[in-house]
């Protein structure tokens, strides 16, 4: 408990508040950038860190992961980009948000939800590390294969309209993942002769093609932005503290979504690109007007915007114990730690606990930061953004997303594959196939295989290796959460219409 | 109100100005002869590893000791390949784009894959800056306490005791066949897609052991046992790891990690890329020592030999791997 307050003190020095102020302004320009991602932040940052101490280094880090996740929510509101994988259904709720107007009460709501996020992951690090990094080391290669099936059923809700049509978009996502050195087994697949498509087709290009070009073709297209001006009704909604107070107001989904943030970042591997999607569905599931999700549903933007960023310090847990990066970023952090000949484990919060705890705490400072730094920023991006015409909007977004693109990989080709993909995504959306479901076939298909495959080869030595597959108790949860995700539409498509007959059986009495 | 707001914006503005400002490095003034403008050093693989670690590490000293900034920039892809091949291909050879090589891949991949893209000797070799030993590695919890201990387990269950590693005919995949011709064992080698992902799976007990880098051992000092080490010699900062050799069985091999500059660079140029990555070895020597590291010296002539005795050493397994692959 010494050890706590000391790391307090540690913080009390302006330079820390400096250095938290300028790392989450930094991030969240970093992560309202599509292309531009938090790992890629930390790693230009690793050289500056060595000239600093490892407590201001480890702030600065800290503090620009926070942002970054945060800033992504911005791109995604306003434009309907997921600025980083984090956001990505922070668009289904923002972006109609923006559209009615409501930009400015989207923004804030996102603000308050990540901060409140940040805090949670915070809390889950410093109290409850030691059972969860316990459980994150449960998940195995069957765990990874059932965590994938997981994900897939939620194709069902991501998909607007046609579920056959959404299976179809997931299936085109799994097939892209395909392309490339396999993960296991290393044959090269779908390459055409081609050696630059060994690298195969990343995730972020994809995510920037299928959710960006087919928006500013649209807008090309009507010849105006998509944005509603500001009513002066929804400028009072959009105040902070009658924010504070809708967002508290429903703590079930709050506390939902930041548990769900918190189980995800603790596999690693996994970290808010799955957290927010996740979040978002059983927000959707356990609302009571699921119907209306898609239109702008506040409910919606606070499950995706808590969610991941709880995944930040949360998925730190198994670092700061066992030097296992529960997400990208981590990998960074992991690099930092051991320059400065801080091993993870338990030393870290013994011999080093003050620097440790400061570090912890500072990543709490760092979402309350996102407040001030954000509403101010939020205001600003949005006045430029509806202040432009679009004939500037459209090609300095367009220009935007291929420098994001290139600056990825320094790669002109993932740049070809980013214009053709969205341009194919622009015509699947006319006939009905969204990009949410292709982008999540393209996450969840490589995990499925890793697992998948490493499972087979686990079960070498059995007669039916698939057994290896059943074999654990966490396998079993997650067998009896991928049926019953499955089965709920129907479920509930059942209940329905059970309460219609009732509802029809009462008016005839 | 309006102008009130406007302040703030402006405020905002100046603010956000001086965030970026901070985040540009600051150009050094440029010298008459070579080099003149800064320098392009790739890196193909992702952030965080430990190619890109020790980039890092070098980066500022690269810059003292060449007078001019080296930007360093990732490629990653293919294991490396996508940005190999695109350099063989494209990059001038004028000394001012750099990249990052390492071994076995540059082995194993050209004579693996069928569109790797590039050539083990289309290279200009600067040089080679470290060496990460393989070693046989168990979570602390494992019954099997020796490589003995292990050994007899793997025969006694062929194909029952799981090794990960990380990648597919990697220097850990090579690695695992050799020790499974050089003590008659049967393993199934698993396949990771990077050190990161072995860590968690063996601590969970998913795995039974591990081919992995020497550092592993020094970074889970309280969580992972050395069985052994692929080194000449044991490692500095695992003093009590016996090495293969000791116990009887010659396996010595690893990951270099080194510089390259396109063919046909001249050789003053490649020589005094050699001497300012050389002077800068010896300084950050004892930061990655520390980390396990086992630091190297090999450029020029020294820097071709190593990749000949290497290739030798895989030769024979990589052969058999493809003629299997041709049969297939």
């Amino acid at each position: 408990m010494e050890t706590f307050f000391l790391a307090l003190a540690e913080l009390a020095d302006p330079a820390i508040i400096l250095i938290v102020f300028a790392g989450v302004s930094a991030g969240l320009f970093v992560g309202a950038m599509p292309g531009l991602t938090a790992t890629m932040a930390l790693a230009v940052l690793l050289p500056f860190t060595f000239t600093l101490t490892p407590l201001y280094g480890l702030v600065a880090l800290g503090a620009v992961y926070m942002g970054a996740i945060y800033g992504g929510s911005f791109a995604a509101i306003l434009v309907n980009t997921p600025g980083t994988p984090s956001s990505i259904a922070t668009a289904f709720e923002g972006y109609p948000l923006s559209k009615q107007g409501r930009a400015l009460e989207a923004i804030s709501v996102a603000t308050v939800a990540s901060a409140i996020g940040g805090i949670a992951g915070v809390l889950f690090l410093l109290f409850l590390s030691p059972p969860l990094a316990k459980l994150s080391l449960r998940f195995g290669p069957s765990e990874y294969f059932w965590v994938a099936m997981l994900g897939l059923t939620l194709i069902a809700s991501l998909s607007e309209g046609s579920l056959m049509k959404g299976l179809l978009g997931g299936a085109i996502g799994m097939m892209l993942g395909t392309i490339g050195v396999a993960p296991i087994g290393g044959e090269t697949r779908f390459t055409f002769g081609m050696p630059v498509m060994q690298g195969g087709v990343e995730m972020i290009v994809a995510l920037i093609g299928l959710f960006v070009l087919p928006e500013l073709y649209n807008m090309a297209a009507q010849g105006r932005t998509a944005l509603g001006e500001v009513t002066v009704d929804s400028k009072e909604k959009a105040s902070f503290w009658s924010v504070v107070v809708r967002v508290f107001s429903k703590p079930g989904n709050l506390i939902r979504s930041c548990i769900i943030g918190e189980i995800v970042a603790i596999i690693p591997g996994a970290g808010g690109n799955i957290a927010n999607l996740v979040a978002y569905n059983e927000a959707k599931r356990a609302s009571k007007h699921p119907e209306r999700f898609g239109t702008g549903v506040i409910d919606g933007l606070v499950a995706t915007e808590s969610s991941n960023n709880v995944t930040v310090a949360g998925s730190m847990v198994p670092l700061l114990t066992l030097g296992i990066p529960g997400a990208p970023p981590d990998a960074v952090i992991l690099g930092v730690l051991l320059l400065h000949g801080l091993r993870p484990g338990i030393e870290l919060f013994t011999t080093s606990g003050v620097l440790t705890y400061a570090f912890i705490v500072s990543m709490g400072l760092a979402a309350l930061a996102m407040v001030p730094v954000g509403l101010l920023g939020g205001r600003l991006i949005y006045r430029i953004i509806f202040r432009t015409p679009y004939y500037f909007l459209v090609p300095t977004i367009g220009l935007a997303t291929i420098l994001g693109t290139f600056a990825l990989r320094n790669s002109i080709s993932d740049v070809i594959i980013m214009l053709i993909l969205g341009t194919a995504g622009y015509l699947f959306k006319q006939i009905g196939i969204h990009p949410p479901p292709i982008v999540l076939g393209l996450i969840l298909g490589s995990i499925a295989e890793v697992g998948y495959v490493q499972a087979m080869l686990g079960g070498a030595a059995y007669n039916y290796p698939i057994l290896r597959l059943f074999e654990n108790s966490l396998s079993w949860v997650l067998i009896v959460m991928v049926v019953f995700s499955a089965a709920w539409p129907f479920l509930m498509g059942v209940y329905r219409r059970m309460q219609l007959r009732r509802g029809s059986k009462e008016n005839e009495k | 109100m309006s102008s009130k707001s406007n302040r703030l914006y402006q405020m905002v503005f100046v603010y956000l100005c001086l965030v970026a400002f901070i985040l540009v490095v600051m150009p050094a003034a440029a010298t008459a002869e070579y080099p003149e403008k800064p320098i392009s050093y790739i890196i193909s693989f992702n952030p965080g590893g430990e190619s890109d670690v020790t980039a890092r590490l070098q980066e500022s000293h690269l810059e003292k000791f060449l007078g001019v900034p080296v930007n360093v920039s990732h490629k990653p892809g293919g294991g490396g390949a996508v940005a190999w091949s695109e350099f063989q291909r494209t990059a001038k050879p004028d000394g001012y784009t750099i990249i990052g090589v390492n071994i076995p891949h540059i082995i194993g991949q050209p004579m693996l894959r069928k569109d790797a893209g590039y050539e083990t000797n289309g290279f200009e070799l600067i040089m080679w800056f470290h060496f990460t030993p393989n070693a046989l590695i168990v979570s602390k919890e494992s019954p099997h306490k020796t490589l003995e201990d292990f050994l007899a387990y793997a025969k006694k269950n062929p194909k029952a005791a799981t090794v990960g590693g990380s990648g597919s005919f990697s220097a850990n995949h090579l690695e695992t066949l050799r020790m499974e011709r050089a003590a008659g064992v049967q393993v199934t080698y698993v396949p990771h897609t990077g050190t990161g992902p072995v860590i968690p799976a063996l601590l969970g007990g998913h795995l039974t052991g591990a081919m992995g880098y020497s550092m592993l051992g020094v970074q889970y000092k309280d969580q992972l046992r050395v069985l052994a080490v692929a080194a000449d010699e044991r490692v500095e900062s695992l003093p009590d790891a016996p090495t293969f050799k000791e116990l009887g069985y010659d396996i010595v091999g690893g990951a270099f990690r080194g510089v390259a500059a396109p063919k046909g660079t001249p050789p003053e140029i490649v020589a005094k890329l050699a001497n300012a990555y050389s002077e800068t070895n010896k300084i950050i020597a004892e930061k990655q020592r520390q980390l396990g590291f086992v630091m190297t010296y090999a450029t020029g002539k020294d820097a071709y030999a190593l990749v000949d005795r290497m290739k030798k050493n895989y030769e024979g397994i990589l052969q058999e791997i493809a003629d299997q692959k041709k049969k297939q």
